[in-house]
């Protein structure tokens, strides 16, 4: 590379050019393949995800259906889609899980909720936070049980002022050290069920009518 | 010839050590060795990432010009930090979940340009890829001695997750030091990871005095004997 008896040609620009655009041909390539090669895995993988942390929320003898076959796609208050993975038993809605987020110390706590079809609270676990480890992460069920005082619990019981962190004046312990973190896991959950209250109808309507008809009824409204 | 070879082995894993000696890649470093599995699936993934570019670029060093060469160096570079991402997301997905947010921060890592620029582009193919198997393992020693460390002083395991990289019979490396341990917080923050990178460092310094000074100590002993 850059000896002095260096051929002519390799100084054109036209040279240059060729090679750069040589390699971003190669490099494009073999992305493609790359991606190709890993996509069904991948695609699997984020499925298995999907299925793990809604079975922890959602127990297995709630349904006896496939839960990712037909999500229902809602448009929430603030104009965001959600996936609203609902388990059956014969035609009945049973058992509903969908996304929940909340804003921590540091950014978006992102959570799964599972409820029965009375708005009742099976589970909440957190899907991802970027809270500090040590104090923040005891939201984590890994870390704490504290997540799991939430079971069994729906929107009017505890009575609605009383769905935020002790400091608040509310019932729910706060960390010693992080207050910001359950505080903002309370309000995504209480929202949480707020939404299962504005859209009871539609979340318990049996899947006969599909999912399709529904969303696009929802987008008429 | 294989004193040349004994030369790169000992320049990548020691003398010229990415982290201990030349202080690169300090970025991916202080984010991922909260733990030692941690420091150890990144420094397997970084010297991956290290031999393959080593060879690649070895192998194209003919027909690349000086003129362009950066450009292409990262192109390869980038490429490389996409597969490995991807294919770590597809099959070892678990600790794709606990690193992926940082293999993208390889391609920010400079030292692998640096080998690139400094190495790979004026060696023989052979060469170039053992530059970059012991340059990755010096780094993944470095992960693996400041995760250890941070891992110790801030939660009291050692190894936690190491199932997770290796598969499950690595778990017996899975150990809990100190039991019921409350946690030192600041040491596994990134600061923790400073002060640490910070004792390492100096450690290894006093411990190259040390041994350069024994050396000449026996250097003098031996030229006093053979002068007899």
């Amino acid at each position: 590379m850059g000896t002095p008896q260096e051929p002519q040609y390799r100084k054109r620009i036209g040279y240059q050019a060729v090679l750069l655009g040589g390699f971003s041909t190669l490099a494009t390539a073999l992305l493609v393949a790359g991606n190709i090669a890993t996509k069904d895995a991948i695609e699997l993988r984020h499925k298995e995800d999907l299925l793990d942390s809604l079975a922890q929320v959602v127990p297995h003898e709630r349904y006896d259906n496939d839960l990712l076959a037909h999500p229902l796609q809602i448009v929430d208050e603030n104009g965001k889609p959600l996936s609203v993975y609902r388990g059956t038993v014969g035609s009945a809605v049973n058992a509903l899980a969908y996304e929940i987020s909340g804003q921590g110390y540091a950014g978006e706590i992102r959570l799964i909720m599972g409820l029965d079809a009375e708005g009742k609270i099976l589970g909440v676990r957190v899907l991802s936070h970027a809270e500090t480890p040590g104090l923040g992460d005891k939201i984590e069920v890994a870390k704490n049980d504290w997540i799991l005082d939430f079971n069994g619990l729906s929107l009017g019981d505890p009575p609605e002022g009383e769905w935020a962190v002790k400091k608040d004046g509310g019932r729910f312990d706060q960390f010693s050290g992080a207050t910001i973190t359950p505080r903002g896991v309370v309000k995504a959950i209480k929202q949480g069920l707020a939404f299962f209250q504005i859209h009871r109808t539609e979340l318990l309507n049996p899947p006969a009518e599909t999912s399709e008809t529904v969303a696009a009824k929802d987008q008429s409204l | 010839m294989s004193n040349d070879y004994r030369r790169i082995a000992k320049d990548g894993i020691w003398d010229n050590n990415i982290v201990f000696a030349q202080a690169l890649a300090l970025c991916p470093l202080l984010a991922v060795t909260g733990t030692a599995s941690n420091g150890l699936g990144m420094g397997l993934a970084t010297t991956a990432v290290m031999i393959a570019s080593g060879m690649l670029i070895s192998l194209f060093r003919g027909i690349i010009t000086p003129q362009v060469r950066i450009p292409v160096f990262v192109l390869i570079i980038a490429v490389l930090v996409s597969l490995v991402d991807m294919s770590m997301n597809a099959w070892v997905h678990d600790l794709h979940k606990v690193l992926g947010l940082f293999i993208p921060l390889i391609v920010t890592n400079c030292a692998i340009l640096g080998r690139a620029e400094s190495f790979a582009s004026r060696n023989r193919v052979l060469a170039s890829i053992f530059d970059g198997l012991m340059m990755g393992l010096g780094f993944t020693l470095a992960l693996v001695v400041l995760g250890a460390a941070r891992e110790i002083l801030g939660s009291g395991t050692l190894f936690a997750n190491a199932a997770l990289l290796l598969g499950n019979w690595a778990s017996f490396l899975e150990l809990e030091l100190i039991p019921d341990y409350k946690g030192f917080l600041l040491i596994i923050l990134p600061p923790g990871g400073f002060l640490v990178l910070g004792f390492l460092l100096a450690g290894k310094r006093l411990l190259d005095r040390a041994l350069a000074e024994r050396r000449a100590t026996l250097a003098t002993a031996e030229t006093a004997a053979s002068s007899h």
